[in-house]
């Protein structure tokens, strides 16, 4: 599904990505691990088209598609789905609103009519089920006076509303507490199947004792240093992030 | 420039979508101001002599006034001389009714989405149609009628009912009041008249729509609303002008004069022409709109929504003279490229228990220039005075300004007040969380400045809350930086 072959970007004249090599197929569910700074939220913006970062070098195919050739919004409708570290509050813009003009464009994209009021109300309804949010919360506006768990629920609600093929979690885990980290952990279990593929942004393991990883990939200063099975995330919260860098230092 | 701020620019920077002109041949006055065109106007709409006088007055009033020189505005200096200041569509007879009127005038209104034959016209709302100097008609007066409400144009008001007039023009906004009112005094031809009789609930909208169509031509209109004891009437007005290189002047006044319970309720659809991408043309706005509750537990309410011309300078105010009267001012103000509005509210408190409401959302794009102005002023009668006033700003790309200029002045220890103020940039960070919902950069832009002037637009008639809509995405298209 997903393909990184060397890819190299910067902000501000600072690489950050220095050659990264990734093999992401339907029904995965990989996890990118790494300290702070090590390029992990990078990755997720490049992936999904944020221009401050340029790429400099490298490929990526998305479905046979060449990716880095197309806007954001582009490569939102083909599939691709960020779940936002910071969610961004749009006042006066409900969360229906906003994702009625989303799927509707998508929709379009598709060659798909427009969804009307009474099927839009039918899916939401499914979808508000499945990662436990409430109505009332979709009636306000969009993440402004949200509480952290509250915009990170309404990530999930927003991703099984638009059921994107890969969908980057951008740590998704970060600020939850753990009641609120299970029901976002459930709604993504939930929505995992074998013709979609999950690549969780992570810095702690707990988020992966609830969302079971297939690969997890460690990221230093910009590079996959290493790879292995859900293993190696237990291995990395027993032995710290130290273990790897000196890993490295050493080859 | 960044990539958000060239999408920025191309949002902003969409035609004028009512810049055609419609050729209709027109009956105008020679250009230039004097004594003899004021009677030349007189005579050509069979005034009586007292309204003669009254314009002459003004006219010699406005003769010793300056231009106001403190709005937060620049333009060059405007030669009151070259400027025609009647103009009307030629008509061979007189249009006693809708089939008399010229097609060709009832085509321009249909082509601005206005439909003034029986069939096809908006239901529910109620129109004065005028163009230039005069109205060309005005639908359902029978209607309203039956209910004793008078609708009609000016012109046709002081024909018909000369006291109404005579009692109330110039109550609220005098002559003397500045220096575009008393030119306006001196030289108006035509605008609507409304008048809803006690205790009547008006069923309709009722509309005014302005449309500019000769070149060289000022449009002076006046409005004038009574509305008589516990009344109701909601009223819309909007108007366009053709795309043209020169500046046009556009001096309107607006009174409303409401009685003991009665509500009024004013909303503007202000779409001038703005001017071209550098400035060039546009309508100079200059008005003056001003209401008095001038009975006990009154109610106006005044809504705008400006998105054109080139300057907008105009405060459409409150005079709470009854006690727990309550005055209302929702604003959306854009200005994009070149364009530059100064505008606000004044709430003149004089009442006991009387409550004010300022709610103002300025959005500024290109390298226009943006200022809200508003004046809180309790008298010392006016004991528990409420007052809540709350100016947002919205930048858009980085050659714009914004500018607040609240005024506040309390002469009674018992008034309270409250001001809100906010300015914000419309962020990179917002379009890109829409664009990776598969939004375009358009719809992003429109879907953000919807939810910022929300609290205005709700204030709108329905029908005219999507036209306003649709209206400030068009004035941003091309402006997101």
């Amino acid at each position: 599904m997903l393909s990184i072959k060397n890819l190299q970007a910067k902000i501000d004249n600072k690489q950050i990505l220095n050659g990264i090599n990734l093999q992401v197929k339907a029904g995965e569910v990989h996890a990118i691990m790494g300290p702070n700074g090590s390029g992990k939220s990078t990755l997720a913006s490049v992936l999904a088209g944020r221009e401050e970062f340029e790429v400099l070098e490298g490929e990526v195919s998305f479905l046979g598609k060449d990716l880095l050739a197309m806007d954001p919004e582009e490569r939102a409708r083909e599939g691709v789905f960020l779940a936002f570290q910071y969610p961004v509050e749009i006042p006066g813009v409900s969360t229906v609103n906003f994702m009625k003009t989303a799927m509707n464009q998508i929709r379009q994209h598709r060659g798909q009519p427009a969804l009307d009021a009474v099927s839009f109300l039918q899916v939401m309804k499914e979808k508000m089920k499945l990662v436990d949010i409430d109505q009332s919360l979709l009636n306000r506006a969009l993440n402004e006076g949200f509480s952290g768990g509250e915009k990170k629920r309404n990530e999930i609600f927003q991703m099984a509303m638009l059921e994107p093929k890969l969908a980057i979690l951008d740590e998704t885990d970060s600020g939850l507490d753990i009641d609120a980290l299970k029901i976002v952990a459930n709604g993504v279990n939930k929505l995992r199947s074998k013709n979609n593929a999950v690549i969780l942004v992570t810095h702690y393991q707990r988020l992966l004792n609830y969302i079971i990883p297939d690969h997890v990939h460690v990221l230093y200063k910009g590079k996959i240093v290493k790879s292995g099975g859900k293993e190696l995330a237990l291995e990395l919260e027993a032995k710290g992030y130290d273990w790897v860098k000196d890993e490295v230092s050493v080859s | 420039m960044s990539k958000d701020n060239q999408v920025l620019e191309e949002f902003t920077s969409k035609e004028y979508e009512h810049g055609w002109t419609t050729n209709i041949e027109a009956d105008s006055a020679p250009k230039g101001l004097n004594e003899d065109i004021i009677r030349f106007i007189s005579a050509k709409k069979n005034e009586p002599e007292w309204l003669l006088e009254w314009r002459l007055k003004a006219y010699r009033h406005w003769t010793k006034m300056i231009e106001p020189k403190w709005p937060n505005v620049s333009y060059p200096p405007i030669n009151y001389q070259d400027c025609i200041y009647y103009s009307a569509p030629k008509q061979k007879i007189a249009p006693k009714n809708l089939e008399d009127v010229d097609p060709e005038l009832i085509k321009t209104f249909e082509k601005l989405g206005i439909s003034l034959t029986e069939q096809k016209r908006l239901t529910g709302v109620a129109v004065d149609a005028v163009i230039d100097s005069v109205s060309v008609a005005t639908t359902y007066k029978e209607t309203l009628a039956e209910l004793g409400i008078i609708f009609c144009s000016f012109g046709e008001a002081v024909q018909k009912h000369p006291d109404l007039i005579r009692k109330y023009m110039g109550s609220v906004v005098p002559y003397t009041d500045n220096y575009f009112a008393a030119l306006n005094a001196a030289v108006f031809t035509d605008g609507s008249f409304c008048y809803i009789p006690k205790g009547v609930r008006c069923p309709m909208e009722l509309s005014t729509y302005f449309r500019i169509n000769a070149a060289n031509t000022g449009q002076f209109e006046r409005t004038l609303i009574v509305a008589d004891e516990g009344s109701y009437v909601s009223y819309l007005e909007g108007c366009t002008a053709p795309m043209r290189d020169e500046n046009q002047l556009h001096a309107a006044v607006v009174e409303i004069y409401a009685m003991k319970d009665s509500q009024v309720k004013y909303s503007t659809v202000q779409n001038w022409y703005p001017g071209d991408k550098e400035g060039k043309g546009g309508i100079y706005n200059f008005v003056t709109k001003r209401g008095i509750c001038a009975g006990d537990g009154s109610k106006i309410s005044w809504t705008q929504v400006e998105t054109g011309s080139a300057i907008t300078w105009k405060y459409p105010s409150c005079i709470l003279k009854g006690d727990n009267s309550v005055g209302e001012f929702y604003s959306v103000a854009v200005t994009n490229n070149y364009q530059q509005a100064d505008t606000g509210t004044k709430m003149i408190h004089i009442g006991k228990n009387t409550k004010s409401r300022i709610v103002s959302k300025g959005i500024s794009a290109g390298r226009s220039q943006n200022s809200y102005r508003g004046q809180v002023h309790i008298m010392k009668r006016a004991a528990n005075a409420r007052n809540f006033s709350q100016c947002d700003s919205l930048l858009m790309g980085d050659k714009c300004g914004a500018h607040t200029f609240p005024y506040i002045d309390v002469e009674n220890n018992t008034a309270r007040i409250e001001h809100e103020a906010t300015t914000s940039k419309i962020g990179e960070d917002q379009i890109f969380y829409c664009l990776q919902r598969g939004i375009d950069e358009e719809s992003a832009v429109a879907l953000i400045v919807n939810g910022y002037a929300k609290e205005v637009l709700k204030q709108l008639p329905m029908e005219f809350a999507v036209e306003a809509q649709k209206l400030l995405a068009l004035t941003l298209e091309g402006s997101v930086g």
